[in-house]
């Protein structure tokens, strides 16, 4: 299938090598305008390296990508301008409050001062962060620095969001505060392409998922017709197959890493 | 093949905003703790050791003394920022990181944090010139001159700090470049006693080093003097500063975008 020329993410035939070893061997795929786009995969299974080429920020051996229009990483820097990035590491400044951090993120994106701090309190409170708007990092839990890095991303009112990992290292009810969030975005027309391990978030969140494994695409298609082409009949007279039973007869059980 | 040098945008200026708003929040004691430990070595060094030796070219040892403190605080502050202060920024918080998912290039996050250091060294510099001044050590409005040439000073050893914090695995490496780069040069350039006093071999390393030429530039200005070389001397600044940042940017790219 040809891919829309217009679609927000491009991804052709992307190969990208470590010292020899395949990272990403061969990957293609694209992300449709509005939806929300799941990257499953063991570790190691290329999923962090194919965002890095993806936002310009790892050069690939072979393969093209274009995102929201423009070749990457060639014009990466014009291309994640557009973009909201949530990595999968904390990476909030520690020296700053957490609306000084809105406002020194927002910087790199050259927007006015004035236009930033316009938008700060609605950022804040769709992280659940008014009442800590002057709250130093380091007196944040998990789950609000977490939010806070989703306000963060969309600091230049991004049309696409890139998320590794989101929801990693989170308890239950901070994790429904960031999926609510993330249906808000969809919501307002936003595309969102994401990875995780986990598999309840990967079903109800995403409308199409995109397995990897060892680099290369092994299957894709929306949760439910990947859970009914795979499982017919459940592997459980308990209870109905989920989207991890899928995972598991695809990828194996063996550890990864 | 020799590698693409740094493409620079104004983008910069965030990084280096980013680092002024930390700064603002500490500045004064940031600025009393930069203006110490030199101040401590010259009064200590400048009276005490001083009341021992002779005049050194017609000014008092403390006034010699003082002249090279000022090139040496510049260049300890401009190394520390960028190795220390770089280091936890680049790999203990992740900062470059963040900052590079938004449209800033990690050659933009590295010129950032050189004007940055180099800034947070000339305001040193510039402090202990002040002081010195206050206390009569200055000869004249000449010694203006010497405040480009302290940004100059630490522009060059902002860049060379950048090159040890893009290879370093972790802060133990930076004992290696103070042991063995900052402390020898500090000995060797003329700020603690003149250059002529070492042998000639190791005078004609001396020439060869940054913080020589900074030397040679500052004291003069400062005793109300013309330095006697001061193209080459900022030439040889100039030069090692740019290719300094071409190769910590190159050894950045490969750290960061492999």
């Amino acid at each position: 299938m040809e891919a829309d020329p217009n679609a927000p993410l491009i991804v052709e035939q992307l190969v990208k090598t470590y010292e020899g070893k395949p990272a990403v061997a061969g990957l293609s795929f694209a992300l449709r305008r509005g939806e929300c786009l799941g990257l499953l995969g063991p570790n190691g299974a290329g999923k962090t390296t194919t965002l890095r080429c993806c936002l310009g920020l790892a050069r690939p051996d072979s393969g093209t990508i274009r995102l929201l229009g423009e070749p990457v990483p060639e014009r990466g820097r014009e291309a994640r301008a557009r973009t909201g990035v949530v990595p999968q590491f904390d990476n909030l400044d520690p020296d700053f409050t957490a609306a000084e951090n809105l406002l020194v993120y927002g910087r790199y994106f050259g927007l006015p001062a004035a236009t930033i701090h316009a938008r700060i309190p609605a950022l804040l409170d769709f992280a659940g962060l008014s009442s800590r708007e002057k709250s130093s990092i380091r007196a944040l839990s998990g789950g609000m620095k977490r939010r806070l890095m989703l306000a963060r991303a969309l600091v230049n009112d991004p049309e696409l969001l890139v998320l590794d990992e989101p929801t990693t290292g989170l308890d239950p009810q901070a994790r429904r505060l960031i999926w609510d969030g993330l249906r808000k975005l969809l919501a307002e027309g936003k595309t969102i392409l994401l990875t995780t391990h986990y598999m309840d978030e990967a079903e109800h969140l995403c409308d199409r998922l995109v397995i990897v494994d060892s680099g290369r695409i092994i299957e894709e298609g929306s949760p439910r017709a990947l859970i009914d082409a795979h499982f017919p009949v459940s592997p459980s007279a308990l209870r109905p197959a989920n989207l991890e039973d899928v995972f598991l007869k695809l990828t194996g059980h063996e550890l990864r890493d | 093949m020799i590698p693409a040098f740094p493409v620079l945008s104004l983008r910069a200026l965030a990084v280096w905003r980013r680092n002024f708003l930390v700064w603002r929040k500490l500045a004064l004691p940031a600025l009393l703790g930069n203006l110490a430990d030199p101040m401590i070595y010259l009064f200590g060094l400048g009276y005490g050791l001083g009341a021992l030796l002779p005049e050194i070219g017609g000014a008092p040892y403390i006034a010699f003394l003082a002249a090279g403190t000022v090139c040496a605080s510049t260049m300890n502050t401009a190394s520390f920022e960028t190795l220390y202060s770089g280091f936890s920024r680049m790999h203990v918080q992740r900062t470059w990181e963040a900052i590079m998912n938004a449209p800033v290039s990690l050659d933009d996050v590295l010129a950032g944090e050189c004007l940055w250091a180099a800034a947070k060294a000339s305001l040193s510099g510039a402090a202990i010139l002040a002081v010195i001044w206050a206390l009569g050590y200055v000869a004249g409005p000449l010694a203006l001159w010497a405040l480009p040439a302290i940004f100059l000073t630490g522009l060059c050893f902002a860049a060379l700090g950048l090159i040890i914090t893009a290879i370093s695995p972790s802060y133990d490496f930076f004992m290696y470049y103070f042991t063995l780069f900052i402390t020898p040069m500090i000995l060797l350039c003329g700020v603690f006693f003149p250059v002529d006093q070492l042998p000639a071999a190791v005078q004609s390393i001396a020439t060869w080093l940054p913080l020589w030429h900074s030397v040679e530039l500052i004291r003069p200005l400062v005793f109300g003097e013309l330095p006697a070389n001061p193209l080459l001397n900022i030439g040889a600044l100039a030069a090692i500063t740019v290719i300094s940042f071409w190769i910590a940017v190159v050894l950045a790219r490969r750290r960061f975008l492999k």
